[in-house]
């Protein structure tokens, strides 16, 4: 009896241990999740590099990988704001004359800094976007690793691809922050704290980008919602055009390269891109039917949903039934009415809701939105006025325009009056009335107009830009470039925080490096003045 | 006495199958006699009555009766959990009564620890606990209610006054800043999982408060290290009623309550709002214009009256405990049917809880077999109601007969507002919110002697506990709150289904040796458990269905090992060691090494005490240990993966939507938080253990926080990951006081008292400790809105507000704040210009209750005080301003708080809004009566009634000042409930 117990707790204790062992080799998981793969496995099959893509595209209109809320790809900060494309528009859009927000409370109560141009490194906004940029660098570079060394002529497209988008968020980097940290696909992911690049070396950096993979890219069009050679050609042009700015020290502007410029846009016009015959159908939910865009974000109705900022301008503008987050400001609207003959309300592409829809054109209050006209240039219905097959979801098919054919033109015109060879003042001259007598707004009588060329000035070019490009993203940097954003060159509603507008400081031409990642990276070195 | 049985520990049925097995060797003359308790007078069952000097004895019955036979120059032994033991000597009687007197020293209680238990006196840990006699009385949804404001260093706070509704937890504050503070779980032995399916309020939720006996917490490290990587937070040990040998014994415990609102929120009555609309309008307010007032209704409704209503509810249980054969057993079960104050909302829970304590092979293998069932249904209703039935607009009807197209209801739709916010008394009758649970935890733990060594037992624990819920959240196409942006209708029919489940072995070895004065007791064993979850979530409307699922599993391994030692009795020692394994951990960062060391030394069992007759306990503690946390909601948070998006979040490239791969953030060298804690503690009595109590000091350092941070941006897939930086540092001072100032045949009064007192203080919170730093920002308010912050050298949670300026007559000035920064400028949206302003967790909390037994009568009372606790009045910050009055083409109501401001404009961020929110809570007042015989013999009976919420005592604005985390926004009100209530037994 004793020895059958021993055995018995002989064996037992063998099976214990057994079953010790077998558990610990538990501890080793891999996931369960169908959505979740390692990065191990998840290449295996080569049909997933092009999700993997889709995702740098998403980064800059899409929140996260739960639309429209949830799994956000960068945290800190509410998701919606955290849309590249929404927080990029904030700052070009809200610091100017052509934006004006009414919810103060916003970005943790600092949304109106930007109405006032007040901001401080520990915003909201300018945090988010600091984020977002860095954040399509970081997927980018995982994505080039992946795709790197490959001779899939697919593969070889998809790599070019993510270095001009990983470019693309580079050049916003340049034009709002200055200096960023800097990693490329040879920085691993880790633990550790990247070098600052100044603004000068990182356009020397994102021009050789965009050069070295202007033949890899595909032909323009040659897939809807891609980048290709002309939107690289056109982030070139951008970069070239803004030279002066980017490359300045101190207050000296840096060297010209409207030349470059001019070399660069004369790519995209000859890429075949056409003007859409009516202004109003650019932002409407089947413009992507059109031709003008060079370079757009992509919305869906049904599979593309996010808080992002078509989705702020289509629901939340002021006058049309909306939130009232968005109006504009009189001096804005007097690029239109007080330029008559130039351009008055009542063209086609002043699309504002004024008294009639309950809005004023003056602004005693940031805060009140019946203050300020509203706009309602972007909508969710179809060029027919239909709605689109997903417009009950709430969410748009309109697709958000970056670069598109218009733009330009506007910026071989400025370029040409800017002193840049390659280019002619005739030929500026039939562009920008191509742009103000598109055919299908002629037809119906309400078409700006064409000018002659004794009006083409550069100042007409920027009142030009704001009218035919106001709420595209543009504004901020336009103003910077021909130097009526800081000072007092030019006075807006609210501009420094007073109602009449006063005079900024040089320094707000680049927002500061947000406070969190000065505290996160002992790297970076705050911009000068803040 | 019932009160008797309850107090029953684990240990009796295993010491009283000991004793039956061997009475039939009983020899001599017969003996009968009844067995009475002096506090009631009733009979004692469960007595245990041993021939002294041997292994001989008896139980007494139910009535308290015996018989046994015992040679007449024989001692008897009389014994019972809580009472003294007395020993009499037979002298040929053959009928010995006897009255047993409470031990209140109760030196024999057992405190349950993990993997084992040890006598009270011998516990050397920070460790507080109470049986069922101490419970709160009242509406008892939830077992974590019974010990609301009952240990000093525990807070329980409800969620909201809804039915079945869940608690927050807190051990001494809790220890983590991302990762979990809820404490761990265990419930017979089995540690529970912290997530439950959606639907489902809390892994205690499923428990029958009525099923349990004991709760114990263990608070300091030297205590909870046994449980190692989840025990940073505490843990909680809940045990369940077992059978007892004997014959059948029926329990049935019912009630029916009734619950109210306490107080409603003050807002205009809709002459005052219309009034208040017109003065406005005069002085060019809010934009209202004519075409405004044009939407004024007429009416005068009182939204909140509208949406509330007096619950009723009723509660059943039924429980026959004893033993088939020798095999003992218990089963109860339970119905309960709550209704909510809130219209509509209700909750009804069944459970079933069946538990066999057999003991074989001549008691060398005791078995301990557990197993609760339940099945809950949840109607939640629409609780977004309780905020609407503030804001809306007290002018307009209920109903619109015209609005058909809106199920009749009054919607701003049809005064052309698209934005408006939805009719409360629709969004009651217009939604169906449902869930159904059910949950079964079942384990069967065996312990076996060696028979050829039989200080050495092995214990082995197998079982499963496993959740699964399902429900829906409808609303019919004429539901105006389901209008999209354009004012489409589009109803809605979100189902989700989900469960949690996981499996558990433990594997432990007992050794215990006395020799001489040295007594040794070991522990080592083995322990694994798996933590499956899944879930499917369809969420659709007549314009798109859209369906996620989840699936996820974790694994943690541990070996563990105790020593408890004493020398003299006198001289205690218990070191602990457990070496864990988490599968969210990589391979290097795995394992987790959490060892203790407690001292304790009872002085006054030393000769220079034994003379001091007005000190009856004296002992000393001192604890130290390290335990760690690994719940960091993320299973792989160290593998590198990449995510799918559902079919919302694709990208179209060509004509094809892809849904898009996105590479995780991910730390690879991520590794167990750890908490250090040094506990001091004292266990007093006076005056022969009539005042008891003990005294805690501790400190304790969090270091390796896992936290979720930002991070440098660009070298991970994110700005912010969950990563290990950061400490927090924590002490505290607990006192807990019992005392029974009066015990007399006819009278008894117990009175406790708890103190706590804590602060903590964020000591590190990223890579790089600059100084500057502002912080992170939580505690949200609105969108993309937050009023608190964590920043080092400050509380956790620290309100970070603008400081206001007030006139010389004390009013708030509005949108006047101090430039706390001296950079000049537009004050607000400068962060450098906020401050930290106080915090939500109080400075003090005091816990004080009582119980006085008179002849049959008894009544308790048990309240809270909380002293220096602040909260952020989101409710007056978010609607007390008059341009709320008009926004986006509709009305919302004011509250009457605006008075007090008369602010224009909302100020969110003010300090104004962080207000002193100490109270006194009388959460129980409980009175019964006890009827021994009712009609029957058999039959005893105590019926009672009790107030629970009876009355808060405050200077806080808001409608409740109990608010846990801080910010008070419209939860579902807590409600005062009166409730009936009977117990029989037979």
């Amino acid at each position: 009896m004793k020895t059958n117990l021993k055995m018995s707790s002989i064996l037992s204790s063998v099976m214990v241990l057994l079953l010790m062992i077998s558990c610990v080799g538990d501890l080793n998981v891999k996931p369960i999740d169908p959505r979740i793969t390692t990065s191990a496995d998840v290449y295996n099959n080569p049909a997933a590099y092009k999700q993997g893509l889709a995702k740098l595209y998403a980064a800059f209109i899409l929140t996260g990988q739960v639309g429209p809320n949830g799994a956000q790809d960068v945290g800190g900060v509410d998701e919606g704001f955290s849309c590249f494309i929404r927080s990029l528009w904030n700052l070009q859009e809200l610091t100017t004359d052509e934006a004006v927000w009414t919810y103060g409370n916003d970005a943790n109560g600092t949304i109106f800094n930007l109405h006032y141009n007040t901001w401080v490194p520990s915003d909201g906004i300018p945090t988010a976007l600091f984020a977002r940029i860095m954040n399509v660098v970081a997927l980018s570079n995982e994505f080039i690793r992946a795709t790197a060394g490959s001779t899939d002529p697919d593969l070889k497209k998809y790599n070019a691809e993510a270095r001009f988008l990983r470019a693309l968020a580079y050049y916003y980097g340049i034009d709002l922050f200055g200096n960023l940290p800097f990693v490329t696909e040879a920085n691993l992911p880790g633990a550790y704290f990247p070098p600052q690049k100044l603004r000068a070396d990182l356009f020397t950096y994102v021009e050789s980008e965009l050069k070295a993979i202007s033949t890899e890219l595909g032909d323009p069009r040659f897939e809807y919602g891609r980048a290709d050679k002309a939107a690289a050609s056109m982030l070139l042009a951008k970069l070239y055009l803004n030279a002066e700015v980017y490359l300045a020290v101190g207050s000296t502007p840096g060297p010209a390269k409207y030349t470059e410029c001019i070399t660069e846009i004369n790519k995209v016009i000859a890429a075949g891109y056409t003007l859409s015959p009516k202004y109003a159908n650019l932002f409407r939910a089947d413009n992507n039917l059109l031709t003008e865009a060079i370079f757009s974000q992509l919305s869906d109705g049904a599979n593309s949903q996010a808080y992002d900022a078509m989705q702020v301008m289509i629901y939340g503008n002021a006058g049309n039934g909306g939130w009232s987050g968005l109006r504009t400001t009189s001096a804005f609207v007097g690029k239109f009415s007080t330029s008559v003959p130039v351009e008055g309300l009542s063209s086609s592409r002043a699309i504002f809701a004024t008294e009639a829809q309950g809005q004023s054109l003056a602004m005693g209050n940031v805060a009140k939105s019946t203050d300020g006209y509203g706009v309602y240039k972007f909508r969710n219905i179809t060029s027919t006025g239909a709605n689109p097959p997903n417009s009950s979801s709430g969410f748009e098919d309109t697709d958000y325009p970056m670069f598109r054919l218009a733009d330009a033109y506007l910026m071989y015109a400025e370029a040409t009056l800017r002193g840049g060879a390659g280019g002619t003042t005739a030929q500026a001259l039939t562009y920008v009335n191509a742009i103000r007598t598109r055919s299908g707004d002629v037809a119906v009588g309400n078409a700006p107009g064409a000018i002659a060329l004794g009006q083409l000035s550069l100042g007409f070019v920027l009142d030009e830009r704001g009218r035919e490009l106001y709420w595209e993203g543009h504004r901020r940097n336009d103003l910077i470039r021909f130097g009526q954003y800081t000072g007092s060159t030019y006075l807006w509603p609210w501009k420094g925080g007073v109602a009449a507008g006063i005079s900024i400081d040089p320094k707000r031409a680049l927002f500061p490096i947000p406070a969190a990642d000065l505290g996160s990276n002992p790297n970076l070195k705050q911009n000068a003045g803040y | 006495m019932t009160k008797l049985y309850m107090l029953v520990k684990r240990f009796l049925p295993i010491f009283l199958l000991a004793t039956c097995s061997s009475m039939v060797l009983a020899q001599g003359i017969a003996i009968s006699g009844r067995v009475t308790a002096s506090d009631d007078g009733s009979g004692a069952p469960g007595v245990n009555i041993l021939i002294k000097g041997t292994s001989n004895g008896t139980v007494t019955d139910k009535d308290g009766n015996y018989r046994i036979s015992a040679p007449a120059d024989a001692i008897l032994v009389f014994s019972f959990v809580g009472y003294t033991s007395q020993e009499l000597p037979v002298s040929s009687r053959t009928s010995i009564d006897v009255v047993l007197l409470p031990d209140v020293l109760t030196l024999q209680e057992i405190v349950i620890t993990g993997y084992g238990e040890v006598k009270k006196k011998d516990a050397t840990g920070a460790v507080v606990n109470m049986s069922n006699k101490d419970f709160n009385k009242g509406v008892i949804a939830s077992p974590q209610d019974l010990i609301v404001g009952k240990f000093a260093g525990v807070s329980v706070t409800t969620n909201s006054g809804a039915p079945g509704s869940g608690s927050t937890i807190r051990v001494r504050g809790g220890s983590s800043l991302s990762a979990s503070n809820d404490p761990l779980i265990v419930i017979d032995g089995y540690p529970v999982d912290n997530s439950s399916p959606a639907g489902v309020s809390n892994p205690l939720a499923s428990l029958n408060p009525n099923d349990i006996e004991t709760f114990t917490v263990l608070k300091d490290a030297s205590a909870t290290a046994i449980y190692g990587s989840r025990a940073s937070n505490g843990v909680i040990i809940v045990t369940t009623k077992k059978g007892k040998e004997g014959k059948t014994q029926f329990s049935y415990n019912g009630t029916v309550s009734f619950s109210s609102l306490i107080k409603t929120m003050s807002v205009q009555s809709g002459d005052q709002f219309r009034a208040l609309v017109g003065d406005l309008n005069t002085q060019n307010i809010a934009g209202i214009d004519a075409a405004a007032i044009a939407k004024l209704g007429t009416s005068n409704t009182d939204w909140q009256k509208e949406v509330f209503q007096t619950g009723v509810s009723q509660d059943h249980n039924l429980s026959a405990s004893g033993s088939i054969k020798k095999l003992p057993y218990r089963v109860s079960y339970g119905y309960t049917d709550q209704q909510g104050i809130l219209k509509t909302t209700s909750m009804q829970r069944q459970s079933l809880n069946v538990n066999f304590s057999p003991s074989l092979l001549d008691d060398h293998l005791k078995l301990n077999i557990n197993a609760k069932g339940s099945y809950i249904n949840n109607n939640f209703g629409d609780p977004g109601a309780v905020g609407a039935a503030v804001a809306f607009d007290p002018t307009q009807a209920i109903y619109d007969p015209a609005a058909t197209q809106y199920g009749g209801y009054f919607s701003w739709l049809s005064k052309g507002s698209l934005q408006g916010p939805s009719n409360p008394v629709a969004l009651l009758n217009q939604t169906n919110n449902q869930s159904s649970s059910n949950r079964i935890v079942t384990n069967a733990q065996a312990e076996y002697k060696l028979p050829f060594f039989p200080d050495l037992k092995v214990n082995v624990n197998v079982g499963f506990d496993r959740t699964s819920s399902d429900g829906y959240n409808r609303a019919p196409l004429t539901a105006a709150f389901t209008a999209n942006s354009t004012g489409t209708l589009l109803g809605r029919n979100n189902t989700y289904g989900g469960r949690t489940q996981s499996e558990l072995t433990d594997i432990y070895f007992a050794y215990s040796k006395q020799i001489q004065d040295h007594k040794i007791d070991a522990t080592a064993g083995y322990g694994w458990q798996h933590f499956y979850r899944e879930g499917t979530n369809t969420n659709s409307n007549t314009a798109q269905t859209t369906t996620t699922t989840f699936k996820n599993e974790n694994f943690l391994v541990s070996f563990f090992g105790r020593i408890n030692y004493s020398y003299k009795g006198k001289y205690l020692l218990t070191t602990t060691l457990r070496d864990d394994g988490s599968s969210r951990f990589s391979k290097a960062n795995r394992w987790g090494l959490f060892p203790s060391l407690a001292l304790a030394w009872r002085m006054k069992d030393e000769s220079f005490l034994s003379g001091v007759q007005f000190l009856s306990d004296l002992k000393l503690r001192l604890g130290y240990g390290v335990t760690g946390q690994q719940d960091v909601g993320n299973q792989y948070p160290y593998l590198a993966t990449y995510r799918t998006s559902d079919p919302r979040a694709q990208y179209q490239l060509g004509n094809t939507f892809y849904p898009t791969l996105r590479p995780e953030p991910y730390d690879a060298n991520i590794k167990w938080e750890s908490a250090t804690t040094y506990n001091l503690g004292l266990d007093f009595g006076f005056l022969e253990d009539k005042i008891t109590g003990s005294i805690e000091v501790y400190q304790k350092n969090t270091s390796n926080l896992l936290n979720y941070v930002a991070v440098a941006n660009g070298v991970n897939f994110s700005n912010f990951i969950t990563t290990n930086v950061g400490s927090i540092e924590s002490r505290g001072l607990e006192v807990t006081l019992k005392a029974t100032p009066i015990q007399t045949k006819d009278l008894t009064w117990h009175i406790g008292m708890n103190f706590t007192t804590y602060t903590n203080k964020i000591t590190k919170l990223n890579l790089t400790n600059d100084p500057t730093y502002i912080g992170v920002f939580t505690g949200g308010i609105g969108v993309d809105a937050f009023i608190q912050n964590q920043q080092v050298g400050y509380p956790v949670n620290s309100f970070f507000t603008y400081q206001q300026v007030y006139n010389s007559s004390g009013k708030p000035q509005e949108a006047l704040y101090v430039d706390r920064s001296g950079l000049g400028g537009v004050v607000v949206g400068n962060s450098l210009n906020k401050y930290h302003f106080n915090k939500p967790n109080p400075d003090f909390l005091i816990g004080i209750n009582s119980r006085v037994n008179y002849k049959k009568f008894d009544f308790s009372f048990s309240g809270r005080l909380s002293i220096g606790n602040y909260v952020y009045n989101n409710v007056e910050s978010g609607r007390a301003f008059y341009n709320g009055a008009y926004t986006l083409g509709y009305f919302s109501n004011i509250p009457t708080y605006v008075n007090d401001t008369k602010f224009v404009s909302q100020q969110l961020y003010s300090d104004f809004y962080v207000q002193n929110a100490s109270f006194f809570k009388m959460d129980n007042l409980s009175l019964g009566y006890n009827l021994d015989q009712v009609f029957t013999q058999k039959l005893k009976a105590r019926v009672s009634v009790t107030m629970q919420n009876a009355f808060i005592i405050t200077n806080y604005k808001g409608l409740d000042p109990e608010v846990d985390g801080g910010i008070d926004n419209n939860i579902y009100p807590r409600p005062r409930v009166v409730l009936l209530g009977v117990n029989l037994t037979f």
